[in-house]
């Protein structure tokens, strides 16, 4: 028995590749690889006449070949000798390290932001407000620059640091901020260091495990089990105790003015300084909007019905309003990571040697091999953005109202 | 009844009292203070904070303006006539206002082009962001581009025209053949406009002098007009490129879905820096040898990409928001695809993308900034390269930057309070 709907019968002729539903798509999908195709051959074949115009070849031997150029920052050893794959390698190291640091002032930033924008005190609320229209509506390149011109501009250079009548001085004695970068003390492991870092390390595994203990006994048995102050016990005294009993082997080494430049200790650079905080104030203004957002997307009935269960606020924030928002802040959080991360190739402008500015700036003008530096570069791009999508999937699926 | 009653009342008060003023600590400006700013102490201690951050920002700022020199040639009479007081060197700005706006090969004489063009734009624009502004307007908005080109770039009025009415014809094309079928129609159109564009090299090229103004090149290009430029025509030329892709991105066509969603995560997924670089020196590898594109062209193509990309995320959350019924109901009323994208589903799912799609719009006007890294200068390359790097004004950061903010600043502010106001437009209320 046939009915209405059924599909006519009869042998397949050519017309049904356009007019029958069922072929059609076939069609469009051969047409459009064909078009493809095409267009990749057009390309590639111009690619191939070109080369051949200017002499040149795809190749990557020239990553293996001396860079011969200076790196001012680096966090692996690195000479002038060192391959261009080097000079990458490092460039690599300190977008990673901008983009970790932006990252994190730029939450924190962010975060007391976006609830003090919450606040009922008016001014603060409106200052908080103007703050955040004022960094998303200007470029953050035109930021960059600004702070990079202020940093220079307005801290004192290391000279003002010498002799008697010093116009500036170091803040704590151990802290120096120039126009040139910022001094740091910095930590020196002596001998037995390690045990006293694995202490460290022993200790906050020791919280995780008190804290789960604590939990555990909560639900089992439904005991209260303090955990603040003993976490907060774990965390200093082991280590403070075998810092000690080792005879304080991890020192400071401060940062002292010898001749012209300090020496010693940690320097971070103007550039480096300048980047990450142009990328943390500025991306903190989005992040500060986000964090409303969410704060706000939870509904008041969420923080009545918490109350009119007999919660404290405190913990009405920590087990009902931040779980719920952080499942709506999260997502665009790492999202504002990705833009961090895309944007500290802007270093260029200030001369800080992240990826851009080694492989996809010095290497590629000695080298003039502008496809293979530019593809590489956009690779490692690709490379931590599709990283960082696939650890937000993993997030939003693990946070994703459970339905039923 | 007791007895009390009895007795007689000492007072009975008869008439109301007037009324009385609320005590100062509940209404009027002291209470509005205490109860927005002094509540408690926490939020005493931000509001002085709050204070006397604000004086920091005045007291720096007041005397810098108050002092302001505009009208000198150089930093160093500003600082002969300051004498050490502070004050700013506006007069940087007086001397190279045209070079900000302009760059420094545009001819001044010609000036008054891109002027035009700036403020046709906004009688363009008017009726494509208002609905009640007469839709006669509309007709303006058609002409812009070519009149603006013609502007801006000069020659003759003919290659405008010509590029026109090609489009023209295709339309009319399309118009016809769509009763038929869509992909019918679409293909005739677009033959007919190439065909159209092919026949006028014929026409423009004996003709290159008819009403022609002063050709510039593109090179000539830069200041706040570039940025401009790249910005109006990245953003009107990637809102059909990020529809198709998003329409593509949700097909059934697993081929083409694929094509879609290898570019939009590609694009994505890369700085836009990238993109730059790829348009300065790698583009040129893949077109015909022999060819020489312009640079801000090249820059034009890889911005649009890139946005496109960005929009057909958002018009895919709008489409993804819509009900599946929609899309069904329209199948059942007979619609073939195209029909029921263009009449029912498109205008559903872009009114729900429309902030997302003025936020792209807004991100993508501030990364024209972007192309100063590549040595073309736009506003930032302009302050960088020619203005700083002179010897007169070499060491005016504050009141260079300060203009460069308050270039950006009015127009994204504007452009993201328009798109709140239109969300609140188009809430019909139900979804």
């Amino acid at each position: 028995m046939t009915t209405l709907s059924d599909p006519p019968k009869g042998g397949f002729r050519l017309s049904m590749l356009i007019n029958d539903t069922r072929y059609r798509s076939y069609t469009f999908q051969f047409i459009a690889l064909i078009a493809l195709i095409a267009a990749f051959g057009y390309l590639g074949s111009n690619l191939v006449a070109n080369l051949k115009a200017a002499g040149l070849n795809i190749s990557y031997r020239f990553l293996g070949e001396p860079a011969g150029y200076d790196i001012n920052q680096r966090l692996i050893e690195y000479t002038s000798q060192s391959t261009h794959l080097r000079a990458a390698m490092v460039g690599a190291l300190n977008t990673l390290l901008v983009a970790v640091v932006a990252c994190f002032f730029a939450t924190i930033i962010g975060v007391i932001v976006g609830v003090l924008r919450l606040s009922k005190n008016w001014l603060v609320n409106k200052l908080m407000g103007v703050y955040v229209e004022i960094f998303r509506n200007v470029p953050v390149l035109i930021w960059i620059l600004i702070i990079m011109a202020v940093f220079v501009a307005v801290l004192p250079q290391p000279r003002e640091f010498r002799g008697d009548d010093a116009t500036a001085s170091m803040v704590l004695g151990s802290f120096a901020f120039t126009g040139r970068g910022f001094y740091f003390p910095k930590p020196v492991f002596g001998p037995g260091s390690m045990i006293v870092v694995l202490t460290f390390i022993a200790s906050l595994v020791g919280i995780w495990g008190y804290r789960r203990y604590a939990k555990q006994q909560l639900f089992d048995h439904g005991r209260m089990v303090s955990t603040l102050w003993p976490s907060i016990g774990l965390f200093f005294v082991p280590t403070i105790l075998m810092f000690f009993i080792m005879g304080q082997p991890i020192t400071l080494d401060y940062p002292a003015l010898k001749g012209f430049n300090f020496q010693g200790g940690i320097y971070a650079r103007n550039s480096f300084i300048a980047l990450t905080f142009a990328l943390s104030i500025y991306t903190a203004a989005f992040i500060a909007e986000n964090v409303r957002a969410g704060i706000l997307a939870i509904s008041t009935g969420q923080t009545e019905a918490a109350a009119s269960l007999g919660l404290r606020p405190g913990r009405i924030m920590n087990l009902v309003i931040l779980p719920q928002a952080l499942r709506v802040i999260i997502p665009p959080l790492i999202s504002q990571y990705l833009n961090i991360t895309k944007n500290s190739s802007l270093a260029i402008a200030v001369g800080y040697m992240d990826i851009t500015g080694t492989l996809g700036g010095i290497t590629l003008n000695q080298t003039g091999r502008a496809i293979e530096t530019v593809l590489l570069l956009m690779a490692f791009y690709l490379i931590i953005s599709l990283s960082i999508s696939a650890v937000m999937n993993v997030y939003n699926n693990s946070v994703k109202l459970k339905e039923r | 009844m007791s007895d009390t009653n009895t007795t007689p009342v000492a007072f009975v008060r008869d008439a109301m009292l007037p009324e009385q003023a609320a005590p100062i600590t509940a209404a009027g400006p002291l209470a509005w203070i205490k109860k927005n700013l002094f509540d408690g102490w926490f939020n005493s201690i931000l509001t002085i904070v709050a204070i006397y951050f604000i004086y920091l920002i005045v007291s720096g700022a007041f005397p810098w303006f108050y002092n302001g020199v505009w009208t000198t040639d150089s930093l160093a009479e500003c600082r002969e006539i300051l004498q050490g007081k502070t004050g700013g060197c506006f007069s940087v700005l007086t001397e190279r206002w045209p070079q900000l706006l302009f760059g420094f090969k545009y001819p001044s004489e010609e000036y008054w082009r891109p002027t035009i063009a700036f403020f046709a734009l906004f009688v363009a624009v008017a009726p494509v962001l208002f609905n009640k502004l007469p839709r006669k307007l509309l007709i303006v908005t058609a002409i812009f581009p070519f009149a603006a080109f013609w502007l801006i770039w000069g020659g003759s009025i003919l290659v405008p025209i010509m590029v026109a009415v090609g489009l023209i014809v295709g339309y009319v094309v399309f118009t016809r053949l769509v009763y038929q079928s869509s992909a019918m129609g679409m293909i005739g159109g677009l033959v007919a406009t190439v065909a159209v564009w092919m026949l006028s090299g014929y026409i423009t090229d004996p003709l290159s002098g008819f009403l022609a103004l002063e050709p510039v090149p593109s090179r000539d290009m830069g200041g706040f007009m570039l940025n401009f430029i790249l910005g109006v025509t990245c953003v009107s030329l990637s809102l059909p490129l990020g529809i198709l892709l998003a329409l593509g991105r949700q097909s059934d066509m697993l081929i083409i879905k694929w094509i879609c969603v290898v570019f939009i995560e590609f694009i994505r997924g890369v700085p836009l820096i990238t993109l730059l670089f790829v348009a300065n020196v790698v583009l040129g590898y893949f077109l015909p040898p022999g060819t020489n594109f312009d640079l801000i062209l090249r820059v034009i193509i890889m911005i649009t990409m890139f946005s496109a990309a960005y929009i057909a995320e958002v018009v895919r959350g709008g489409l993804a928001a819509l009900p599946k019924g929609q899309a069904e109901a329209a199948g059942s009323l007979g619609l073939d695809y195209a029909q029921s994208m263009r009449l029912i589903i498109l205008p559903q799912a872009l009114k729900i993308s429309i902030p997302g799609i003025v936020n792209v719009a807004v991100g993508l006007f501030k990364d024209t900034v972007l192309v100063s890294v590549i040595s073309m200068f736009d506003l930032v390359g302009m302050i960088r390269g020619p203005i700083l790097a002179s010897t007169e004004w070499n060491g005016v950061y504050w009141e260079l930057w300060l203009a460069a903010v308050l270039f950006f600043f009015p127009i994204c502010y504007g452009i993201s309070q328009y798109s709140q106001w239109l969300e609140r437009q188009l809430a019909t209320g139900h979804r």
